[in-house]
């Protein structure tokens, strides 16, 4: 994702700085519809059982949208403790130590939800 | 090589507050309390609603409408608009209002919603 001219002239950082800005504002614009459409849906959901909650997800749109909503809002979480830890945290081995802490649970919860989100969908249409 | 004893920047015992620095920090807190809420909303979703977790799910609904809003407006400056000082606070105050307004109607469609 490096501009042309960067690339050329072969200046500025050597790491992954560009693709990390460019993520986070990827994941940011789609998270603008798809949590509006999250806290719509859940509001709607509001003391309902868990039969009806269950097979709400396992409806087509709302399982897709929520597995979109999982892989987004946990990369973007990823990527922006990422800058957190990076601004306060300058022991360069604890560093990396979060960083990757992070990135692993963030990997871990969205594998778990899309898991959860998945495992009701096939289960109701089989 | 004489570097430790400079002064520091920002000085944050002697700085006036400002909008623009508190909604930027607040940005950042807002932001991790999304990422470690939306770990705890999971157990919450399965949980029966108690008071700790309403209290909890408030604080996360306007934690989620002010770092939408705010990243609206930081959105906003990435493209090379608004980074003025009238801009920034003016945007500043619509965050601040939006955050508010958003975080009423949820609650009360939420409230309304529970109640039918």
């Amino acid at each position: 994702m490096r501009s042309p001219l960067g690339r050329a002239v072969g200046l500025g950082s050597a790491k992954e700085g560009v693709e990390h800005w460019w993520l986070q504002r990827i994941t940011a614009v789609a998270l603008v519809p798809l949590s509006l459409w999250f806290v719509i849906a859940i509001i709607r959901l509001v003391g309902a059982d868990a039969d009806t909650v269950g097979y709400w997800v396992g409806r087509p749109l709302p399982a897709i949208l929520l597995v979109l909503l999982l892989i987004a809002s946990f990369y973007h979480a990823a990527l922006g403790l990422q800058v957190v830890i990076e601004d306060y945290v300058h022991a360069e081995l604890t560093k990396l130590g979060l960083v990757i802490t992070v990135r692993l649970v963030c990997f871990a919860f969205a594998v778990a939800g899309i898991f959860a989100v998945l495992s009701i969908a096939v289960g109701m249409s089989s | 090589m004489r570097s430790a004893d400079r002064p520091l920047s920002p000085h944050l015992q002697i700085y006036r507050w400002q909008l623009t620095s508190v909604l930027s920090i607040l940005h950042r807190a807002a932001g991790v309390a999304l990422s470690a809420g939306a770990i705890l909303l999971v157990w919450w979703l399965v949980a029966a609603a108690s008071w700790l977790g309403l209290l909890m799910l408030f604080g996360w609904t306007v934690s989620l409408f002010y770092h939408l809003c705010n990243g609206i407006r930081h959105l906003v400056w990435d493209t090379g608009h608004a980074l003025d000082l009238k801009s920034t606070y003016l945007g500043g105050w619509l965050v601040v209002g939006g955050t508010a307004l958003l975080t009423v109607i949820a609650w009360v469609a939420g409230i309304s919603s529970w109640a039918s």
